[in-house]
């Protein structure tokens, strides 16, 4: 019966929902907890120092005003992404189509660029080329949602399957486009243009900001204090609850995903006409599946994900800074970008239990 | 006196830091006896016997086993020592045979034909009845809790613990059961029963110990108590026992329902050809084993069921004239205005929204209500105080998240919004299911009141007593058909218990 005698090592105990606060701190802490780990991870295997490594990090990505401004301007992209998500999401629809639902916007808005960019004027072009890119986003959605709503198809399976459509697509226009056998597009409309993002209060991206700020808000509010809003909410948390209320689960489940691929069409627009102009399989860049953490670390609040997104992508200028200054390559940065999320998200389980070691007398430790 | 099988000593659980499921409990358990774990819901009983099977480790106290301190991890620690725990839901595998399930997990040495042959011993000596080859998914709730046991003794244990072992039996089922339990004392085993209905504690156990509020009120000898004492034991002040049962005046038709027949996805009728009335100032109970049609004859009723050709559902209301219910669908039903209130038995899975504050499940059905894209949130927030002063919800506010809210309060707010709507028919299903005494009589009462405003109320029991006790007629549903519609006042538990269980033959 020795083997009895044991006790257990550490005890989980889920604890109360502690205060905002208590929350905050937690973070802070993981947050410290990260770069005191990683600032071993720097002495000891890179023998570097790492005050200046995170010195570089910062100065990557707030160095100068140009490259704040691209800092900003990722920034907005990502959380425009991640806006999309929300209203998919909280319905528990697991759109992991957002990469071709952004490439399938971009695509129309090169397409426009195009054929139209020099004859219609920019204003009028602009507003023609966001309606048609979110609705394209929102057609490459409706597929696997109509399954769903009417067969209840797994909708991770047939959003990502539908990337890999959107891409079949990007390269053929591609080569379609392309005319001097160099396998891209190159820069659309180089001297005049056309179709491309005005300055707005003599700020370059300020269009950028100005839609990602009007398209947060909107979600928000949505989300929050609107009937459709609601039955979506109702859906995602039970459908039988949605029934017994009278709700149309499939028409509900139709519209907030045709919301979210019009949104996330509308970013590749943003892309395509605001930042890179141009279209390459590689436009939207893995951020429909990067905005996939942000959602979730904010709990699907458009707000939350402000401050989510923000830091990821200060992360990542952070990381390219560090490899180019000390000659890092890529993994040595990715390592460091990878353990502050980790700490990050431990810090959601120490939210949401407390630990204690050792013997079974002792007293309850404070949560 | 036995021989003591465990003692338990100093025993103390808590959950986060509110809750404290287990405050220095001692507790001694003897062999060749049963006894009775009796608390309200909440008192602790289950928690404090999971600490035993090994789901939950004590946050301290000290557990002997035959006179031997013992720390049990895991359910297979506590297998080790001869303990076994069938659970209220029960862990088996659908898919699988009694046999398969029984074998799953163990040794090889376990071979089929020295299981065939121990089992059919473990049937004969404690007089079971069961079929090895019996797919799960083929038997009676009663044969899975047949199954569990024999699975438990088959694993060697000496000490049986059953949470709510009778709670989905009918009373003939019951009364074989504790044939068995009786059986397995006078072998020596030592058998715990959690529950909290005092008839059964005063017809099997041996001792009683009275959890409440996860402290040990007192052990008691059966002989030297009785069913008053043990509920004041229970509820640590005396109440009375009765339901008031109003007779009204002027009953007036409201629901008539003719040959309602409900099918399943398999195809098979789970509501067979359902014929009756419903009036005004009565509570019409239905009584049946679960998974009798109950719970889809109301969702029929409520337009979330398909129902067959030939069904007829008549609303008639004073208000709102007359309607035929069948081939509407929900949302018209509320569209309409018709007063139908349902008070679905799964409260959080299909009533309430558990994510959402009070005000937000208040406006469940009326979210639609007012003009524009936007929700009107004033008028729901103001009927969520009233619903609150009124039922004395506790919750610290009006937007917290009503699944963190226990059990009685997550009904109050759901039979709270129910009632609000000035209902002209209140249908409700299982309504003090998993309640506590206390919260259960607010229930009662909330329905008694319904009914002498002249709302037509239905009342899904699975307590016979309190169907006797509550309602003016008593429904039986067998297997989808109705097998009796009987007067409350006059009807006897063993003639429902009777139709509940026996088909009458086609006239």
């Amino acid at each position: 019966m020795a083997e009895h005698t044991r006790e257990p090592l550490i005890r989980v105990r889920k604890k109360d929902e502690p205060a905002l606060l208590q929350k905050a701190a937690v973070i802070l802490a993981a947050v410290f907890c990260a770069l005191l780990v990683s600032a071993l991870f720097i002495y000891f295997v890179t023998k570097l120092d790492p005050v200046s490594v995170y010195t570089s990090m910062i100065k990557g990505a707030f160095g100068t005003s140009r490259r704040a401004w691209i800092t900003i301007r990722d920034t907005c992209l990502l959380l425009l992404i991640s806006v999309s998500l929300a209203p998919a999401f909280r319905m528990r629809f697991w759109n992991c189509g957002a990469e071709g639902q952004i490439l399938i916007g971009g695509l129309t808005t090169a397409a426009f660029m195009i054929y139209w960019g020099n004859k219609v004027p920019t204003a009028v072009l602009l507003l023609l080329m966001a309606a048609v890119s979110a609705l394209a986003g929102a057609l490459w959605s409706y597929l696997p949602a109509a399954f769903k709503a009417k067969y209840d198809t797994n909708e991770t399976l047939f959003t990502l399957m539908m990337n890999y459509v959107a891409i079949q697509f990007v390269e053929f226009f591609v080569d379609f486009w392309d005319k001097k056998r160099s396998h891209s597009v190159g820069v659309i409309n180089m001297n005049s243009q056309g179709g491309w993002f005005p300055q707005v209060g003599g700020l370059q991206y300020g269009l950028n900001v100005l839609i990602v700020i009007i398209v947060t808000v909107f979600i928000y509010v949505y989300m929050k204090y609107s009937k459709h809003g609601y039955e979506g909410a109702v859906v995602g948390e039970s459908v039988a609850t949605a029934k017994y209320a009278g709700i149309n689960v499939p028409k509900v489940i139709r519209k907030n995903v045709l919301l979210s691929g019009a949104i996330a069409g509308l970013a590749g627009f943003v892309e395509v006409a605001g930042i890179s102009h141009t279209i390459s399989k590689e436009t939207a860049g893995g951020r429909g599946f990067t905005a996939i953490i942000v959602c979730w670390l904010a709990k699907f609040n458009p707000l939350a994900m402000v401050i989510i997104s923000a830091f990821i992508v200060f992360l990542s200028k952070g990381a390219s800074q560090i490899s180019s200054d000390f000659g890092l390559n890529e993994y040595a940065s990715n390592i460091i970008t990878g353990i502050i999320l980790f700490f990050i998200l431990s810090a959601e389980f120490f939210n949401s239990y407390s630990i204690s070691f050792g013997h079974a007398g002792k007293e309850e430790p404070e949560a | 006196m036995n021989e003591i099988a465990i003692s338990m000593r100093g025993i103390n659980k808590r959950f986060g830091k509110k809750v404290i499921a287990n405050k220095d409990v001692d507790l001694d358990i003897y062999h060749g006896e049963i006894l009775s774990l009796l608390g309200e819901n909440g008192s602790g009983k289950t928690t404090l016997m999971n600490m035993l099977s090994g789901v939950y480790y004590p946050d301290s106290g000290e557990i002997l086993v035959d006179g031997k301190p013992v720390t049990i991890t895991s359910p297979k620690d506590a297998y080790d020592l001869g303990i076994g725990m069938i659970h209220q839901h029960f862990k088996l595998i659908d898919i699988f045979t009694a046999l398969e399930n029984i074998l799953i997990g163990l040794p090889k040495e376990n071979t089929e034909k020295k299981c065939r042959q121990e089992v059919g011993d473990i049937c004969q000596r404690y007089g079971f009845d069961m079929d090895l080859d019996k797919k799960v998914y083929d038997m009676t709730v009663s044969e899975k809790e047949t199954l569990e046991i024999v699975k438990t003794l088959y694993r060697g244990a000496k000490i049986l613990i059953l949470d709510e072992p009778t709670a989905v039996l009918t009373p003939q089922e019951i009364t074989r059961l504790f044939t068995i339990l009786r059986n397995m004392r006078d072998d020596g085993k030592a058998i715990v029963i959690i529950t909290h209905k005092l008839n059964e504690v005063m017809e099997i156990s041996d001792r009683i110990t009275v959890l409440r509020k996860g402290e040990n009120i007192g052990t008691v000898m059966k002989t030297e108590t009785d069913e008053q004492k043990l509920t004041e034991m229970m509820v640590g002040e005396k109440i009375t026992l009765d339901i008031a049962r109003d007779f009204v005046e002027n009953k007036a038709k409201r629901l008539e329902v003719k040959h309602l027949t409900v099918e399943n996805s398999d195809g098979k009728k789970v509501v067979d050809d359902v014929t009756f009335d419903l009036y005004s100032g009565e509570i019409l109970g239905i009584a049946g084993i679960s998974g009798s049609g109950q719970k889809e004859l109301l969702e029929a009723i409520m337009g979330l069921q398909k129902c067959d050709p030939g069904s007829s559902v008549i609303y008639n209301s004073t208000a709102h004239g007359v309607h035929e219910l069948v081939g509407l669908s929900t949302r018209q039903i509320i569209q309409y205005g018709l007063h139908l209130a349902f008070v679905p038995e799964d409260r959080l899975g299909m009533g309430l929204v558990g994510n959402m504050g009070m005000t937000d499940n208040v406006m469940l059905k009326r979210y639609r209500k007012g003009k524009g894209p936007f929700l009107h949130r004033r008028q729901p927030e103001a009927t969520a105080m009233k619903i609150k002063d009124e039922l004395e919800v506790v919750t610290p506010a009006l937007d917290y998240p009503v699944r963190r809210l226990s059990g009685g309060n997550v009904q109050k707010i759901l039979v709270g919004r129910e009632i609000n709507n000035k209902p002209t028919v209140l249908m409700t299903a299982y309504a003090v299911r998993g309640l506590d005494i206390n919260t259960s009589y607010a229930i009662y009462n909330l329905l008694n009141e319904q009914k002498k405003k002249g709302v037509a109320v239905i009342y899904v029991g699975e307590d016979l007593d309190v169907l006797l006790a509550l309602c003016d007629r008593i429904m039986v549903l067998c297997s989808g058909r109705m097998n009796g519609m009987l007067d409350g006042r006059t009807a006897e538990k063993e003639e429902v218990g009777y139709l509940m269980t026996h088909l009458k033959e086609e006239a």
